[in-house]
């Protein structure tokens, strides 16, 4: 796939680029099978100091399978995870310098907070005061100070959850394994504790990783998302390289919302690529080199707020541009998704900001228009 | 839907009167009315008489006999049973073989316990009917076999001769040995189910999380999984030395002249002396002696219930 800059990236933290730096994390070639059954199929990924790493993918595909064996609960099959270039694979989790928080928190009933939070300093056999002393940095750094004493049971589950991260945080590991962590939380308390996980990060100059299913707290959160699909990874990169520029379909269609198209490449070379649909009558022109080879069945994808309506063709030739008829308008408030269909019964969907409160549309239900975008709006996939 | 609620949460409602009025009443036909006359019949004093004992509270013979009889009642049982060594050995010598009965069952329940609830989830039902099934045999029936493993030319001692462990056949039976065994084999249900309640509901992540921050198994186990168990380690104790204190047909048909229970002595006083009045003291004093652990089981069970909440 031909990388392409992207603007700015978030942060100017990018190891990753660097061929001279060290991962901390390393899978090798690891393979987890459950009797027949393959969790997680000869897997690689490089996981750097201090970054902050999604493990994305839908519900079993074996995201909580990898951390798993990263802590130490599951041995892999096959193929080694090295941390700090030394093999771990069978080193037990009480052991590993690396602290998990689980999905279910996994707070002990019968310890009040402060108990929970000094359980992992007191395995390390640490100095009573420095461990009040920690103990007490950590309730702070929660915002649990006047809950030390109370039991889990007596917390809310967004308290809990923040326990949860303390005592995980307390004994200051290599690196934080965090297990779908706002789960169980509701949207508004998860969005404002996704902030709060980056700052922490950030604060604590740790390595993290996170598992989770939910795309947009991957790109929140993440410096690097993988993305996996029936334990395979198939693409690792940077949030908005997975969004900009997917590596498969089905990437493309885990992440966002996206509009696919049947066809085949009619001609490529310098950076451009053509692609024709017969069935829809279209011709688009895409500024990305392809590796797909003239007359070979590909995919055009655009994301849906790529593509704009109006009642004009565009007066720019070099935009693509098709014709369709507006078949439903989906309000979400912040924007409307106009569903045009195409000649050839195909549904093309387009966002608009909603930036006026008019409630007469410009542009309304059966009304004919031209949907357009540029050559570097959209991109061409094999499969 | 509102006048049903309204008649369930509503005070005044007969029916859940009853409710509440069924357990109570229970509790005073069966349980303090026959307290009463035993202890009646503690305050008596010993006759040859039909029943053996005086006053006999004959309510024919008018009212004024049966305040002349009230007068009668005295406390004398209790004295005498304070004056002789044999009682309070006995009580003693109960409660002794109840406490390292306790031990011993919840030593081998503890790990029974601990299996059968980290075993593959569908073994469970299964392992669970093999604890119960031994009830499915009368008591009686089960204790008599134990005579028949354990007297000189039984199984046991044929095995071990076979095997060449011994030379000579063990004396088991008649031992104190062979009640421990008995009782053990009795009451290890008893002691295996509270604690496999307790340890099922136990959540394995909690080891798995004690394990990541750095605790090694074996410590993980007295830290996170023992304590959690110990309502069930309480429940399974009390559930059994209440029991085994005033137990008779173990030590009677296993144990020998050394065994000493207060069962037994009762059951001596009561059968061989055909005093009626002592062996009622007798028993008052062991009721008297198990509602201390009793209050503090119900305190401890409270206390978990509201810890569990
Ligand atoms: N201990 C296990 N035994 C058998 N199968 C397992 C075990 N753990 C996980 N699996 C299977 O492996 C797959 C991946 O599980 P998991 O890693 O939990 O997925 P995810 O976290 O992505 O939802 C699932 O299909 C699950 O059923
Ligand atoms: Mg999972």
């Amino acid at each position: 796939m031909g990388q392409k800059t992207l603007g700015p990236v978030r942060r100017s933290f990018a190891p990753w680029l660097d061929p001279q730096a060290k991962p901390l994390i390393r899978f090798e070639n690891v393979t987890k099978r459950f009797g027949d059954f393959v969790a997680v199929d000869d897997l690689s990924i490089d996981i750097y100091e201090r970054e902050f790493f999604a493990l994305l993918g839908p519900s079993g595909c074996g995201k909580t399978t990898l951390l798993r064996m990263l802590a130490g609960f599951e041995t892999p099959t096959e193929g080694r995870i090295l941390l700090d270039g030394k093999d771990v694979s069978r080193v037990p989790p009480y052991r590993r310098p690396v602290n998990m928080m689980f999905q279910s928190y996994a707070l002990f009933p019968h310890m009040s907070v402060e108990a929970n939070i000094a359980f992992g300093l007191k395995q390390d056999g640490m100095p009573k005061a420095d461990i009040a002393a920690r103990v007490e940095e950590m309730l702070k750094l929660v915002k649990l100070e006047q809950f030390a004493k109370r039991r889990p049971h007596q917390l809310s589950g967004g308290q809990r959850q923040r326990v949860a991260l303390a005592r995980s945080l307390a004994k200051r590991p290599r690196v934080l394994l965090l297990d779908e962590p706002l789960g169980a939380l509701d949207k508004k308390l998860r969005e404002a504790t996704q902030f709060e996980l980056t700052d922490l990060q950030q604060e604590l100059g740790m390595t993290f990783v996170i598992v989770t299913h939910d795309q947009e707290e991957a790109m929140t959160v993440a410096d690097r998302i993988a993305v996996m699909d029936h334990g395979k990874m198939v693409q690792v990169a940077t949030p908005s390289e997975i969004y900009e520029q997917p590596a498969s379909r089905y990437v493309a269609d885990f992440i966002g919302d996206i509009n696919m198209i049947e066809g085949r490449i009619e001609a490529s070379g310098e950076g451009r690529t053509r692609f024709r649909s017969e069935a829809l009558g279209l011709t688009a022109d895409v500024l990305d080199a392809t590796p797909i080879g003239v007359g070979e069945t590909s995919w055009l994808a655009i994301r849906p707020e790529k593509v704009s309506v109006s009642h004009e063709p565009p007066a720019d030739t070099s935009v693509n541009a098709v014709e369709g008829e507006v078949w439903d308008i989906g309000y979400l408030g912040d924007v409307s998704i106009y569903h045009v269909r195409l000649a050839g019964g195909k549904t093309i969907k387009a966002t608009r900001a909603n930036v006026t409160r008019l409630i007469e549309r410009p542009i309304t239900w059966d009304d004919k228009v031209w949907l357009s975008w540029s050559p570097d709006a959209a991109l061409v996939l094999a499969a | 839907m509102s006048d049903i609620s309204e008649s369930a949460g509503h005070k005044a409602n007969p029916l859940r009167w009853l409710v509440v009025a069924i357990p109570y009443l229970w509790l005073l036909v069966f349980f303090l009315a026959p307290f009463f006359i035993v202890f009646k019949i503690s305050l008596s004093q010993v006759a040859i008489a039909m029943p053996p004992y005086v006053p006999a509270f004959d309510l024919a013979a008018g009212i004024s006999r049966f305040f002349a009889d009230l007068k009668e009642l005295t406390f004398s049982n209790y004295l005498w049973l304070t004056e002789d060594a044999l009682y309070w050995k006995s009580y003693l010598s109960s409660v002794g073989i109840a406490l390292v009965s306790t031990l011993i069952l919840l030593a081998i329940g503890f790990p029974v316990a601990y299996g059968m609830a980290r075993s593959p989830k569908a073994w469970r039902p299964t392992l669970l009917m093999l604890v119960i099934l031994p009830f499915w045999t009368s008591f009686l029936i089960r204790v008599y076999a134990w005579i028949g493993i354990l007297k000189k030319e039984g199984l046991l001692n044929q095995f071990l001769l076979w095997v060449g462990a011994i030379n000579e056949p063990l004396t088991i039976i008649n031992t104190n040995t062979a009640v421990y065994i008995g009782i053990v084999y009795s009451y290890l249900p008893f002691m295996i189910l509270p604690l496999y309640a307790s340890l099922e509901k136990l959540d394995e992540t909690l080891l798995e999380a004690a394990s990541d921050l750095g605790c090694p198994p074996t410590k993980a186990f007295w830290l996170i999984t023992f304590p959690l168990a110990l309502p069930g380690v309480i429940a399974g104790s009390f559930l059994c030395f209440i029991p085994i204190v005033g137990e008779f047909v173990i030590p009677d048909l296993l144990g020998g002249s050394e065994t000493m229970m207060i069962g037994k002595t009762l059951w001596s006083e009561f059968f061989n002396n055909r005093d009626w009045p002592v062996s009622s003291a007798v028993a008052v004093l062991l009721l008297l002696i198990l509602v201390v652990p009793i209050v503090v089981f119900q305190n401890s069970q409270m206390k978990a219930m509201e810890a569990g909440k």
